[in-house]
């Protein structure tokens, strides 16, 4: 059910992206069509044998490193050895077939899985440096410096302001008020909602409409001044210029923070990220630059995928 | 025929009545192939046959039931000897009654004469003539009404829509039972207080501090008048309202939290459970509880601290109390908390939050109102517990906001007002009726008072 819904959403939403002009990458399904000679034609049973990426999953400056990273639900298999760099300030897409594991990487990110009892993870994510499954490390202080944004906005029943201050009042991260206001100020400000909501902070968050709620998520977010932000489809409930809107924003949010991005458009992969991991039933299939992935990718699923023949 | 019998004749009828509409309406059509000719599936066909089959005769069967007895003696004091018809109406009563008695073959008062005897036959002649009216009338009823239910069927007739209205009916009917048993109560209840302000005054009995109904049973009895402040009543509700909330309150929150969002599900499929044993302890039980073992376990620890403690006290009846009540609050509570999204949750932990800033900062907040209604619900069956009350806390009306004193409750004084034997209007019975009306209106300001809150907050997170 949910799938049918989101699969529904997500053709209407690339429908309308593909007829607006200002797509400045080319379209995506014509140029992989060209270029389906180069493709690499490895079967799905041997590449679950090697484990295999292709592509570069290290990067020039990387600051979270996955390493062979599994992630099991019970007996699911979720994720399978994935190993994937990210580096300081880059917009890393996430794409892949619905159940591809794209969510459960994601959350690994944060330590997120720690919360659903049937998860385990094993394999090594650092950041900067620091392994953030290690017993010394601190779950909870590791999601302030990895933020996350969620597929629905989900505003906390508290006004505006509450919302944002939220993350600096329990991380302590103002000494008075004045502070405060400034932080919520900023945070509203960088998240391109400040002109829309600076008369009436008081009123509370769940009034706002869905393209502005999630927009005070990503403030509410970027409040707690995080390095990394993960965002899990943060537009599929959205209209086409709310979506663009919260594209601009991770444009330059990208100029501080590491994105990672999960996302079923392929024109928003193209239009907003550097980089794309294609993921495929728990395996990481390929990553590579986007301009690469979307005109030449080199594995056949990922040629399959965007080419619209799985998903 | 006898009432039993016919009922289920009347049932047997309905039954061939459904199969008879059924079959007629496939019928009409030429066959089951045929069904999409129907505007109805055939069953509904039959439930419209049966049902006017049913009705009409149960109608009857209903009317006849309640008027019969009066029709019927009626008739038989018609036919008494004059002398005898115009006694007055206690005696004609006595009778009549009599008359009734020598019919069902029971024991008579007074000696049984022809006359009597006589009119004991005329009755069960009646009695007999009149099961053999209904008997036809009922049955005929219910055939006919059939008949013109089957001859009403034709392809298009809409018997989906006429089911559906008359299942609208008895809905409708089923629902203003309770609502219309309410107003009852309620009217009943005011009343009978009215009654006992017109004996002792409303400012006396709301305001006055001094709570002793005794009076005099006969008029020439020397006793006293009576006093009715029920002041004592209102604050010793309250003091072990209180003392229970204070134990419910934070014990049942707590453990639905815990229970919500800490516990393992082994953990909660365990105390789950458990915690529903407890809510479904008679409380009699606690009842003796209280009495037995934690008001002397108050006492001797009062006197330990060498506080005078009396052996029935308010702090023993409002500890037990409250503990009954923890399962309420906990399990209303869990509810609220496990209604607070999932969203809610990952949001606040996203952000860095530990499990209680987020329990304490976000989810509390977001199921207040569910939190709130809860402990309302759990202070009305506060007011309302007697039990308890009555064998650990005492009957000793006391004005004190002493927890050691032995203090009563306004449901404890209606149970032993109205145990008594004095008439039914005398004041202290009434008294009975102006406390109840005191304890619907308070517990009515509650559910109003909550469900204001509740809607407060509901425009505020939604
Ligand atoms: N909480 C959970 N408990 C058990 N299994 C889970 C849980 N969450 C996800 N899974 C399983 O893990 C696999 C990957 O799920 P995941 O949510 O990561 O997919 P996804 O790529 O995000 O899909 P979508 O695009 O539909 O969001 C699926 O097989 C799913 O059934
Ligand atoms: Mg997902």
């Amino acid at each position: 059910m949910r799938m049918a819904h989101m699969t529904e959403s997500n053709v209407t939403e690339n429908e309308v992206m593909a007829s607006q002009p200002d797509v400045d990458v080319a379209d995506p399904v014509d140029t992989a069509a060209a270029a389906t000679g180069v493709a690499v034609d490895l079967p799905e049973q041997q590449l679950t044998e090697l484990g295999a990426t292709v592509g570069e999953v290290r990067c020039a400056d990387p600051y979270v490193v996955a390493e062979n990273v599994n992630v099991h639900y019970g007996d699911n298999h979720a994720i399978q050895n994935v190993t994937l760099e990210i580096s300081k300030k880059e917009v890393i897409a996430l794409i892949g077939p619905s159940g591809c594991g794209k969510s459960t990487f994601l959350r690994c990110l944060n330590r997120m899985n720690d919360s659903i009892e049937s998860a385990r993870v094993t394999g090594r994510i650092t950041l900067g440096g620091q392994d953030i499954y290690s017993k010394e490390f601190d779950p909870v202080a590791l999601r302030a410096r990895v933020g996350m944004v969620f597929q629905k906005p989900n505003p906390f029943p508290k006004s505006i302001y509450d919302n944002v201050a939220y993350g600096p009042r329990i991380h302590g991260l103002a000494n008075d008020r004045a502070e405060l206001d400034d932080i919520v100020h900023n945070s509203l400000e960088r998240a391109g909602l400040l002109k829309e909501v600076k008369d009436r902070l008081d009123e509370p968050g769940t009034g706002l409409s869905g393209g502005q709620q999630q927009r005070l998520c990503i403030a509410r977010t970027i409040a707690v001044n995080p390095e990394v932000i993960l965002m899990d489809e943060p537009c599929s409930a959205l209209d086409p210029i709310a979506t663009a809107r919260i594209e601009d924003l991770m444009d330059e949010l990208s100029e501080d923070y590491a994105i990672v991005i999960v996302t079923h458009s392929m024109q928003q992969a193209a239009r907003v990220s550097k980089r794309v991991a294609y993921f495929h039933l728990g395996l990481l299939v390929e990553v590579d630059e986007t301009d690469t992935i979307f005109t030449n990718p080199r594995h056949k699923l990922t040629e399959d995928y965007i080419t619209g023949r799985i998903g | 025929m006898q009432g039993t019998t016919l009922i289920l004749v009347i049932g047997a009828m309905a039954i061939a009545a459904y199969y008879m509409g059924r079959s007629r309406s496939v019928a009409l059509v030429g066959g089951p192939t045929q069904g999409t000719a129907l505007h109805s599936l055939p069953g509904y066909y039959g439930y419209f046959t049966a049902i006017w089959c049913l009705l009409p005769a149960l109608a009857v069967l209903l009317l006849w039931v309640l008027l019969e007895p009066r029709v019927i003696v009626a008739l038989v004091v018609q036919g008494l000897p004059e002398a005898q018809r115009n006694l007055p109406p206690g005696e004609l009563n006595l009778l009549v009654n009599n008359i009734q008695n020598l019919a069902a073959g029971d024991a008579v008062s007074g000696t049984v004469d022809a006359s009597l005897q006589d009119a004991a036959n005329r009755f069960n002649e009646y009695k007999v003539l009149s099961r053999k009216i209904l008997t036809v009338l009922t049955l005929g009823l219910g055939g006919l009404g059939a008949a013109i239910a089957w001859r009403r069927i034709r392809p298009d007739f809409r018997a989906r829509n006429r089911v559906e209205q008359i299942v609208l009916v008895a809905l409708i009917a089923a629902s203003s039972i309770a609502i219309f048993t309410t107003i009852g109560i309620v009217l009943s209840v005011l009343f009978e207080a009215i009654r006992f302000f017109q004996k002792v005054p409303a400012t006396e009995f709301l305001f006055g501090l001094n709570w002793s109904p005794q009076t005099a049973i006969r008029a020439d009895q020397v006793g006293s008048s009576g006093s009715f402040g029920a002041v004592p009543l209102f604050t010793g509700t309250l003091l072990i309202t209180a003392i229970a909330m204070l134990v419910a309150v934070p014990v049942g929150l707590m453990t639905a939290i815990y229970l919500a969002e800490y516990s393992s599900r082994r953990v909660r499929g365990i105390a789950k459970p458990l915690l529903e044993v407890l809510a479904g302890i008679p409380t009699v039980v606690y009842g003796f509880f209280a009495a037995l073992t934690v008001a002397p376990w108050v006492r001797r620890a009062g006197e330990s601290m060498g506080l005078e403690v009396a052996s029935e006290s308010a702090l023993a009846a409002g500890l037990v109390m409250g503990i009954m009540i923890i399962p309420l609050v906990s399990s209303l509570s869990d509810d609220a908390i496990n209604a607070v999204p999932s969203a809610m949750r990952d949001g606040a932990l996203g952000l860095g939050s530990t499990r209680s800033e987020t329990m304490t900062r976000v989810i509390l907040p977001a199921a207040l109102p569910g939190i709130v209604g809860g402990i309302l619900l759990a202070v009305s069956r506060a007011i309302g517990e007697t039990m308890i009350v009555v064998m650990a806390a005492g009957l000793a009306a006391n004005l004190t906001a002493n927890p050691f004193e032995a203090v009563t409750t306004v449901t404890v004084q209606i149970v032993t007002l109205l145990v008594g034997d004095q008439e039914f209007d005398s004041a202290k019975t009434l008294a009975a009726f102006a406390l109840g009306l005191v304890l619907f209106v308070v517990t009515l300001l509650l559910n109003v008072i909550g469900l204001n809150v509740v809607r407060k907050y509901r425009e505020q997170y939604d």
